[in-house]
C-alpha cells in the first residue's frame, strides 16, 4: 500500500507546527522523517495514522491491504503504550480481540508475533517485569500481530539506552527486511534513519516543512558492510549538514521562549 | 617522594554523611507498644489511680463485650448497623461511580457535574439527616440515604479524578488499533482508573462508618451508635467502650477487606 500526504498542515492554537507537507511513501518503502525538536515530526505521524486531524491538506492510502491485515495502518509508540495490568500475551492480544477471529487463530497470531520478536518465553510476564528493550519488543509484536500494511513508528527506540537501541535496531531491521512493510519511521537519530530508511525526509524547524529528501541508494542489508562505509559516511555528513542548521535555529527559538 | 609522604601524612577518611531518613521496619514494635499501653491502663485502674466509672479497665471492657455477646444484644445492634452500612455504601458507591464515569468520559457531564459535585461535597452530610427524616421518615431510609450521600461525593470525585488520570497514550494506542469506544472504556479506561477508585473506597468507607454511628445516635433504637449513646446515658462506661471497640474492629475489618481486594485486583502493580 502507498501512503500519500497532500499539502498537510497543522497548528496548535496560534502555533503553526506543520506547513505544506507533500510526501508519498511507496509500497514496500521505508521513509524516515528527521528534524529538530518541535518541528512536528510526531504530529505528522499522528496525522498519517488518523490520530490527529490535520488543519490543512489530506492523507490518503492507496492500494489494497494484503489478505489478513486487520489494521492496515498500525502504530509503534515511543513510550511502548503497554497496559501494565495485562501480560505480554494479553497486550498483544488486545489488538486482535475486537476482530472476528476464533480463539485458535487469535492465539496463533499472538504466538507467531511473540516468536518473531523473541518473546515466546515471556508471554505470561507483566510489563513491569521487563526491561525497556523487551517492552518495546512487545509493542512491535502487538503491531506485527495485526499484519499491518503500513507501519508508523514514532521514535520507537528513543526511550532505550544506546546498547539496547543498537540490539533492537538489528532485530528490527531483520524483521523489516523479511516483511518489507511500507513504513514511516520518525526519529531524531540520523544513524537509525540511515540504517533503516530508503529515503530520509528532513523537516525544517517549526513550522515543519520538507527541507530536503535524501535517498539512500545502498540496500539496507549492505549498509553495515565496510564496502559501504565511505558512501554511508558521505550521506551522514550530508544529512547532518541539512539538520544542523535547523537544529541550531530551533534550539535558539526554544531558549528564547 | 617528599610530596607523596606529605600527602600520606595529610590523609583522613571521608566521613560518612548518608545515614538516617530511611525508616527501617522494626518487628513487633507496634504490638509491644500496644501491649505496654494496655498494661499501664489496666494497672492504673486496678491501683485506683483512675476511676473505673469514667475509664474502665481493658479487661472489664472485654468482659462487657462477652456479656453482650452471650445475651444476644450485641448481634441485634451489629446486624442493624451492618444492614444500614451495606445499603448506604452500595447505593452511594453505585451512584458515585456512575457520576464519576459520566464526568470522566463525557464533556457535558464534566461541565455540569464537576461544579455541582465540588459545591456540594463540603456540606457535612449528617446535617442533612433532619431534612432526610422529614422527606423519608424516621425509619431506615433516612439513615441509609445519609450514608449514601456521604459515600456518593468522595466516590464520584475519586472515580472522575482516576479516569482523568488514565494515561492518554494508552487511549491513543487503543484507538490506533481501532478498538471500539466501548472496548476502550472497558479495557483501558476502567482498569486504568481502578487504583484511584479503590483508594476512594477507603475514604468512602471511613465516611460511611462515621455517618452510620452519627445517624444511629440521632434517631435509632438499635445499632452500634444507638447502643453507645444509651450506655453513655446510663453511665455504663464499660458497655460504652465495648461499643467503641466494636466500631473500631468493624473499621479495621473493612480496611483489611479493602486491602485484600486491592491486592487481588491490582496484583499487576
Amino acid at each position: 500500500m502507498r501512503l500519500v500526504c497532500e499539502s498537510v498542515g497543522h497548528r496548535y492554537g496560534s502555533l503553526d507546527v506543520l506547513d505544506g507537507i507533500g510526501l508519498t511513501v511507496a509500497d514496500g518503502e521505508c521513509v524516515a522523517v528527521v528534524g529538530p525538536s518541535g518541528c512536528g515530526k510526531s504530529t505528522l505521524l499522528g496525522i498519517m495514522g488518523g490520530l490527529v486531524e490535520p488543519a490543512a491538506g489530506r492523507v490518503y492510502f492507496e492500494g489494497t491491504a494484503p489478505a489478513g491485515s486487520l489494521n492496515p495502518i498500525t502504530y509503534v509508540f515511543q513510550d511502548f503504550a503497554l497496559l501494565p495490568w495485562r501480560s505480554v500475551a494479553a497486550n498483544v492480544s488486545l489488538a486482535l480481540e475486537h476482530h472476528p477471529l476464533d480463539a485458535r487463530e487469535r492465539e496463533a497470531r499472538v504466538a507467531d508475533a511473540l516468536a518473531r520478536t523473541g518473546l515466546g518465553e515471556f508471554r505470561d510476564a507483566f510489563p513491569k517485569q521487563l526491561s525497556g528493550g523487551m517492552r518495546q519488543r512487545v509493542g512491535i509484536a502487538r503491531a506485527l500481530a495485526v499484519s499491518p500494511a503500513i507501519l508508523l513508528m514514532d521514535e520507537p527506540l528513543s526511550a532505550l539506552d544506546a546498547q539496547t537501541r543498537e540490539l533492537l535496531m538489528e532485530d528490527f531491521l531483520a524483521l523489516w527486511l523479511a516483511a518489507r512493510t511500507t513504513s514511516v519511521y520518525v526519529t531524531h537519530n540520523l544513524h537509525e534513519a540511515l540504517r533503516l530508511a530508503d529515503r530520509i525526509c528532513v523537516l525544517s524547524r517549526r513550522p515543519g516543512r520538507i527541507k530536503q529528501i535524501v535517498a539512500v541508494g545502498i540496500p539496507q542489508a549492505e549498509r553495515a558492510a565496510s564496502a559501504a562505509a565511505r558512501e554511508m559516511s558521505i550521506l551522514a555528513d550530508r544529512l547532518w549538514a541539512a539538520v544542523r542548521e535547523e537544529a541550531i535555529d530551533a534550539e535558539r527559538e526554544i531558549a528564547h521562549g | 617522594m617528599p610530596n607523596a609522604r606529605s600527602h600520606m601524612d595529610d590523609r583522613r577518611p571521608v566521613p560518612f554523611r548518608g545515614g538516617g531518613f530511611s525508616p527501617m521496619p522494626v518487628r513487633y514494635a507496634a504490638a509491644i507498644g500496644f501491649a505496654v499501653l494496655l498494661a499501664i491502663w489496666e494497672l492504673a485502674v486496678r491501683r485506683g489511680l483512675v476511676s473505673p466509672i469514667f475509664l474502665p479497665a481493658p479487661s472489664t471492657i472485654v468482659a462487657a463485650l462477652g456479656d453482650l455477646w452471650r445475651a444476644g444484644t450485641l448481634w441485634q445492634h451489629v446486624s442493624q448497623s451492618l444492614v444500614r452500612l451495606a445499603g448506604g455504601w452500595c447505593l452511594g458507591t453505585a451512584a458515585g461511580l456512575a457520576a464519576g464515569l459520566l464526568m470522566g468520559v463525557w464533556s457535558l457531564g464534566r461541565a455540569v457535574g464537576v461544579p455541582f459535585v465540588s459545591a456540594l461535597f463540603p456540606i457535612p452530610k449528617i446535617s442533612l439527616l433532619p431534612l432526610l427524616i422529614l422527606w423519608l421518615g424516621i425509619g431506615e431510609a433516612s439513615k441509609i440515604a445519609t450514608i449514601a450521600l456521604g459515600v456518593f461525593f468522595p466516590t464520584a470525585i475519586a472515580a472522575y479524578t482516576a479516569i482523568d488520570a488514565v494515561p492518554r497514550n494508552l487511549i491513543r494506542m487503543a484507538q490506533s488499533f481501532g478498538l471500539p469506544a466501548g472496548d476502550v472504556l472497558r479495557k483501558i479506561v476502567l482498569p486504568g482508573a481502578l487504583p484511584g477508585i479503590l483508594a476512594g473506597f477507603r475514604i468512602s468507607t471511613s465516611i460511611a462508618l462515621i455517618l452510620l454511628v452519627s445517624a444511629e445516635m440521632i434517631g435509632a433504637q438499635y445499632g452500634i451508635g444507638a447502643f453507645v449513646l444509651q450506655a453513655g446515658n446510663l453511665m455504663l462506661t464499660d458497655q460504652l467502650l465495648a461499643g467503641v471497640l466494636l466500631i473500631s474492629l468493624l473499621g479495621l475489618m473493612l480496611g483489611a477487606g479493602l486491602g485484600r481486594l486491592e491486592r487481588h485486583l491490582l496484583r499487576w502493580r
